[in-house]
């Protein structure tokens, strides 16, 4: 393999990654400050992505400028999902909560696939912009701006929630109930309030994530549960309980898979990502990017 | 040691009724079993024999889940990978030429080394690790499968001439009473206290000297052994079918769905649940033909949300109602 590709695959693996990254995010958010495993997140980003191809089909939309219609729409659907279902989860304690999360957002993901086959039929679309395909070369390697924006993208949202965690109040408000959320009762933050904010943020994540896959490979409404997998090995690599972390461990995911899908060919690519689950639960279960 | 503060006076019909309780759950089983023998041979027909398969595979499939989730408190999303391992295993060594027999128990071992696989080191921590570990086996192996062997798996032409469903459909009987009975019998053995008390609070059971890791890969094993033994079943039936359909989340689905319609963690919720499902599913699949999955996904939900024990624990509720004073 030559120079100039394998720094194409390592490329391609980072921008990859980075959409890892980001559909992980959310679902980390929710797991971290909600202690619970919502394995729909990968059908939520699914909704954010017909979000964006619908927005691209009956107004032209710019897939990213789309983001404006698509992260709203999914904050509201995270609102409705919270107030209908996941809060009568949240009461519940420890090993329970984690259990019947488990197994509700189990179902609510044949639900909303269901639907979604139901309602946009079950073919795979894409959405084409004029700038697809259009690139620059950088020593030797490619760099199409679809590819490059999705990272930038990324990256923005990343740096955003991370600035609104730790500077704003309700950010604040967010990580205090999850380091302890019967102190910050106390402290006087409404902490219901904090749930529903947290899981509608994760859903915009989620819907972010969504563009970003719908302009890159495209969407069909089975593509949730392949997502919300590696959203989940994500964070097993982060950390449960490391939200920001996610962000990197998705790029190494993204790396990790295409240089060994490039070595051993990309049909077990999919393989990968459950052998480092598996390893990294022997070696180092606490995650990579925590201390302790 | 406290005094019984009275003793308990039955009257003579009292004891005849206590008698008659403790007979009628062995006669109603002995029944049902008839029914399940004698009732398809008389009717004689394709979608009976059908039907009735449908019933055993799914009572299997879901009470293999319930040995693992009800009995030792273990969530595995990924069923489906237990079921296709078997299938697939059964399937290649079957039309490979290996007697049947053979094929299917190989396919049940290979279930459960697979399942160790997964499970010991998925085991060692709390939470939701497993879940996630078995729900990304199934995902990872059916796109996998998908991949590498996209063509449609097929009986040769003799076989196919020689097809007959009623042996496939006693076989699915037997499987599904011997999974039944094997979990009645590991509810009734030593182990059965230690699987019971890491699923209610696995640090108070460690604190006891609960072996925890022991007993969560035997409830693995016996669990992983009949979905794999289900998977071969299925192998073994189908026609033709495409090897990575029995990996598709929906069998976890189904057999998720059908504990918890019976009532988790009892022996004859997964019975009662196959047959009320398999039979509702075939009504709704014929009235509501594209959303009739997103019907079921809401009623799991509601189920989990509302009544978590199923139906069997609302006929003991009946049941308490109608009889206030039971002796106990």
């Amino acid at each position: 393999m030559s120079i100039e590709s394998f720094a194409q695959t390592l490329v391609f693996g980072l921008f990859v990654g980075s959409i890892y990254g980001i559909a992980a995010m959310g679902l980390a958010l929710v797991f971290g400050v909600l202690k619970m495993l919502n394995i729909a997140h990968g059908e939520l980003l699914m909704l954010g992505g017909y979000a964006t191809f619908w927005a691209f089909r009956t107004f032209g939309m710019d897939p990213f400028v789309s983001l404006a219609i698509s992260i709203p729409l999914l904050f509201a659907v995270g609102l409705i999902l919270d107030r209908t279902i996941y809060h009568r989860i949240v009461r519940l304690l420890g090993e329970e909560k984690i259990k019947n999360s488990l197994l509700v957002s189990f179902g609510l993901t044949l639900v909303i696939q269901n639907l979604a086959i139901w309602l946009f039929t079950a073919d795979e679309r894409t959405v084409q912009v004029s700038y697809a395909g259009v690139g620059f070369n950088l020593l030797g390697v490619a760099l199409p701006y679809t590819r490059l924006l999705s990272l930038v993208i990324a990256l923005t949202a990343t740096l955003a929630l991370s600035y609104f965690l730790h500077r704003t109040y309700p950010g604040k408000a967010i990580l205090g109930t999850a380091e302890d959320f019967e102190a910050a009762e106390l402290a006087g933050i409404n902490i219901h309030r904090v749930y529903m904010l947290t899981f509608a943020l994760g859903a915009s994540l989620a819907s972010i994530a969504g563009t970003l896959v719908t302009v890159i490979y495209g969407i069909s409404p089975s593509i949730g549960i392949i997502w919300t997998l590696k959203a989940l090995i994500v964070i097993v690599l982060a950390g449960t309980g490391s939200i920001l972390g996610a962000f990197p461990a998705g790029i190494l995911l993204g790396v990790v898979e295409a240089v060994s899908g490039a070595f051993i060919g990309p049909t077990y690519r999919e393989v990968i990502g459950l052998v480092i689950f598996v390893l990294v639960l022997i070696l180092r279960p606490q995650g990579l990017f925590t201390r302790k | 040691m406290a005094q019984q503060p009275y003793k308990q006076v039955m009257t003579r019909q009292q004891i005849f009724a206590a008698s008659l309780r403790r007979w009628l759950i062995p006669l109603g089983v002995v029944l049902l079993i008839l029914f399940a023998v004698i009732y398809p041979q008389l009717i004689d027909k394709q979608n009976i024999w059908n039907l009735f398969f449908l019933i055993c595979l799914h009572t299997t499939l879901s009470q293999s889940w319930n040995i693992l989730a009800g009995f030792a408190g273990q969530t595995s999303l990924g069923h489906a990978a237990f079921f296709g391992i078997g299938a697939f295993v059964t399937r290649t060594l079957w039309l490979d030429g290996t007697p049947f027999a053979l094929a299917f128990l190989a396919g049940g071992m290979a279930t459960v080394a697979f399942a160790m696989l997964i499970g010991a080191p998925t085991f060692r921590l709390r939470g939701a690790y497993f879940a996630i570990g078995t729900l990304g086996v199934a995902e990872v192996l059916r796109i996998t499968v998908s991949q590498n062997v996209p063509f449609i798996s097929s009986m040769p032409g003799p076989m196919m001439a020689a097809y007959d469903l009623a042996p496939r459909y006693y076989l699915a009987l037997g499987l599904a009473i011997v999974t039944t009975g094997a979990a009645y019998l590991l509810l009734r053995s030593p182990w059965s206290l230690g699987i019971l008390a890491v699923r209610e609070d696995e640090g108070a059971a460690q604190s006891m000297g609960v072996h925890v890791l022991g007993h969560k890969l035997l409830a693995l094993a016996f669990s992983s052994f009949f979905a794999g033994l289900a998977g071969g079943l299925f192998a073994f039936q189908q026609i033709s079918y495409y090897p990575a359909a029995p990996f598709s989340p929906l069998w976890t689905f189904d057999a998720l769905l059908i504990a918890f319609i019976g009532g988790l963690g009892t022996l004859a919720g997964p019975v009662i649940g196959a047959i009320f499902f398999i039979l509702v599913r075939q009504q709704l699949a014929v009235t509501l033909v594209e959303i009739h999955q997103v019907v079921f996904g809401i009623f799991f939900i509601i189920i989990v949300l509302v009544f978590p024990g199923g139906l069997v624990e609302a006929a003991m509720r009946l049941r308490r109602i109608r009889w206030p004073k039971r002796p106990s």
